[in-house]
């Protein structure tokens, strides 16, 4: 077949004219056809990536009534404004707040399942399987049994509370407390799938090293500590940075977990309005000012785009220090 | 070899093309095209339209409605309605508008059709004379909405757990024990030392609003913003004297703290955990949704302490985006006559805007067999005629937010009523200013 391929070309493209342009043609096809085969995806993200930046940073520049038939051009003004917001430095802290304290257990409960899954368990595929369930359920049902769970009269996790004499919670209401109850809704919906990714990286770790530190004396906490760990670092860099992404966008769960006048707050003290709610309170209801919440949604993407390069720097040092321990056990 | 490729660059380029159509040409006709015509009506809470829609259709064989949001409150509702205004689709063809957000809406006249231009000034006689101006522009040109009800204000509450306290339970008794506010406190305090296990009233934010609204109602006529749109929120009598009376109800530990419109607050009602609620005559029907037919008969109807007030009420626009202008404003003119109004009072509660309605002895010899048979035409209706309405500034909603926010932090103990009314004032002149 190679032979073949290889002895054609002399041959063929000079013999007459169709040829000729044939393989002008298929240059061109060779050249450009990749481009071609991508270029859905680059013309897709055009529409729905690029443009929608652009327009909100255009908009963000503007004083922009929703309803309003003129947006007059005023600069910087709402990104000063918005710097010297205090609502949005809320927002930003209960953003960051209920972000570590949902992704910090998630990623070692995941860490801790996944070793589970990994050892050999009966009915192995319908345990790995049940640990996805929450994560198919639909967020708003989540947050509307979460929110009930941890209503403040009518809500079990009080009612338990009340059980064992302790004081009721106002879940909705104590700034903490209902970054708790958002955590914990998180956490139940992504606790499964980050497992899933960490089982597939700790299958792919070769059997041998467990073996020869199983001759080496190495019990199992000893050999998950210092191989599975370090082994699985890049992926849990992955999941971190998934996590990092959701977790700064984080709107349904909050939305939802608050029910009456409203919602987009938070609580009455915006408790736990994240700075998507925020973006949602200023560019909607109550205040339709599209331009105000345009900057929101644009500070937003800066702070992603830190924590992300944080990240980044993170895996650039964590990542070249944990072949060692492999090449010694070769 | 030669075709070969030229058939795979444009098998290439084809996709991409459809895959670009696929996404782009998400839009398309809904219309059946058998020659009817479908009106999407836009509504919130409880209009009570349902046997109305009925009629017209027998009457309009080419005439298909569909009514979206029964049930949803105002703060869902008003977004969306906004979003599609500023999105130029999605809305209804008839939409309804409530009174605190029209003059929002009234800012941008261009968003609905001039009902002027459709023989909507023949209807005039058929509204009260400051529910019509309420649709109008402030220059007088552009008519907005047809006006729906109006908000005659009373107190519903609950026999049987009056009964339980120790309490009268028939409602003109009921009516004696709070000629005032402070009455009403007494009488609450009265009821929460029965220890009956449910609270005197649901939330403080509900009774806030009612006091407001009565006070504005009775002194300076306007709340949040005087009639220059001045944001008066600090300097407004009225708004000071529903705030203190507001904090003596909370300090009195009469609030169930039931956050209004919550899933909490509806639980709450079926649990039969509060005995009073301020009734605006659109709540009844709210009340008849949330509580359910295992308490019928068990609410009743008392009048409000202080003298009258109105709280909310709406208007039926049709939004220029619709597509059936002519069959929507038809429509519109239909469920605000005064037939339409006497129906949605029958169904659920809704205090007609119309003077002939108000008259009519359908409504005056009404009673509401949910109520215990309240005479609810007799209750609501005396003195709907000589409302006084409150004047609402531009950014009312957001500015009531503020303040009804700031009621609700001192109700759960979050801040005093110092630092809540401190609270209120600053946010809300930090809410008129965005």
């Amino acid at each position: 077949m190679t032979v073949q391929l290889d002895a054609r070309p002399p041959v063929a493209p000079k013999a007459d004219n169709p040829h000729r342009s044939s393989g002008r043609l298929s240059r061109l096809d060779t050249r450009f056809s990749p481009y071609l085969y991508i270029a859905p995806f680059f013309l897709l993200f055009a529409v729905f990536g690029v443009y929608p930046l652009a327009y909100t940073f255009w908009v963000s520049l503007h004083d922009w009534d929703l309803l309003g038939a003129e947006h007059p051009f005023v600069g910087a003004e709402n990104y000063t404004r918005l710097l010297a917001d205090a609502d949005f430095w809320h927002a930003l802290v209960n953003t960051l707040g209920i972000f570590v304290i949902s992704t910090v257990p998630q990623l070692l409960a995941a860490l801790w399942l996944a070793n589970l899954l990994n050892r050999g368990l009966r009915a192995r595929t319908g345990w790995r399987m049940a640990v996805l369930v929450p994560n198919v359920t639909s967020t708003a049902a989540v947050a509307i049994v979460f929110g009930v769970i941890f209503g403040r009269e009518f809500g079990m996790i009080n009612w338990l509370l009340d059980l064992v004499g302790l004081d009721a919670i106002g879940w909705k209401s104590n700034r903490f407390a209902s970054w708790v109850a958002i955590s914990a809704m998180v956490d139940w919906r992504w606790t499964g799938y980050n497992a899933l990714i960490l089982l597939a990286a700790m299958q792919a770790i070769p059997r041998d090293l467990y073996e020869s530190a199983s001759i080496d004396g190495a019990n199992r906490t000893r050999q998950f500590w210092s191989i599975t760990v370090p082994l699985l670092k890049p992926t849990i860099i992955f999941c971190a940075i998934i996590a990092t992404i959701g977790g700064l966008q984080l709107f349904t769960e909050p939305r939802l977990f608050h029910s009456g006048t409203n919602p987009i707050r938070g609580g009455p003290m915006r408790e736990s309005q994240t700075l998507t709610m925020y973006m949602f309170e200023n560019a909607f209801a109550p205040h339709y000012n599209f331009g105000y919440g345009s900057a929101v949604a644009w500070l937003l993407f800066a702070l992603i785009a830190i924590v992300a390069a944080v990240n980044v720097l993170l895996l650039r040092r964590l990542g070249g220090g944990n072949r060692p321990e492999k090449k010694a056990a070769r | 070899m030669a075709v070969f490729p030229r058939r795979r660059l444009a098998a290439v380029a084809l996709t991409a093309a459809t895959a670009l159509l696929v996404t782009a040409g998400c839009g398309g006709g809904d219309e059946p095209g058998d020659g009817t015509v479908t009106l999407t009506v836009d509504v919130f809470g409880q209009f009570g339209y349902e046997q109305l829609y009925q009629e017209y259709m027998d009457a309009h064989p080419g005439v298909k409605i569909v009514e979206r949001g029964t049930g949803t409150n105002l703060d869902e509702y008003s977004p969306k309605l906004t979003q599609w205004l500023a999105a130029g689709r999605g809305a209804g063809d008839v939409v309804a508008i409530e009174e605190g957000l029209l003059v929002e809406y009234k800012a941008n006249p261009a968003n609905f059709v001039n009902l002027l231009d459709h023989g909507a000034a023949d209807l005039k006689g058929n509204f009260l004379e400051w529910k019509w101006n309420a649709g109008l522009t402030a220059d007088g040109k552009h008519l907005i909405g047809l006006g729906t009800d109006v908000g005659g204000i009373a107190i519903c509450y609950r026999k049987d757990l009056f009964e339980k306290a120790g309490l009268p339970t028939e409602r003109d008794a009921v009516s004696k024990l709070w000629p005032t506010w402070p009455d009403y406190i007494a009488t609450g305090e009265r009821f929460t030392a029965a220890k009956t296990g449910a609270s005197f009233l649901d939330a403080a934010t509900n009774t806030f609003n009612t006091i407001l609204l009565q006070t504005a109602g009775n002194t300076t006529g306007y709340s949040y913003y005087d009639t220059s749109d001045n944001l008066v929120v600090d300097s407004n009598p009225s708004v000071r004297q529903a705030w203190d009376t507001t904090m003596d109800i909370i300090d009195s530990g009469l609030s169930g703290k039931y956050g209004s419109w919550s899933e909490e607050w509806v639980s709450a009602f079926k649990q039969s955990k509060f005995a009073t609620i301020a009734c605006p005559a659109w709540m009844t029907g709210v009340i008849e949704a949330n509580a359910g037919p295992a308490a019928q008969g068990k609410w009743d109807i008392a009048r409000v302490p202080g003298n009258g007030g109105n709280w909310g009420g709406s208007h039926l626009a049709v939004p220029k985006q619709s597509k059936h202008q002519a069959e929507a404003i038809e429509l519109a003119k239909f469920l605000t006559s005064a037939k339409g109004q006497i129906g949605a009072f029958q169904a659920k509660g809704p205090l007609p805007s119309s003077p002939q309605a108000l008259d009519d002895p359908v409504i005056t010899g009404a009673t509401n067999a949910y109520f215990s048979g309240a005479p609810v035409g007799a209750i609501f209706g005396t003195g709907a005629k000589s409302l006084k309405p409150v004047y609402m500034g531009p950014k009312n909603q957001a500015v009531r937010t503020e303040v009804e926010n700031a009621v609700r932090t001192v109700e759960l103990g979050q801040r005093n009523p110092t630092q809540g009314w401190a609270d209120a004032v600053t946010n809300a002149k930090k809410a008129a200013a965005k």
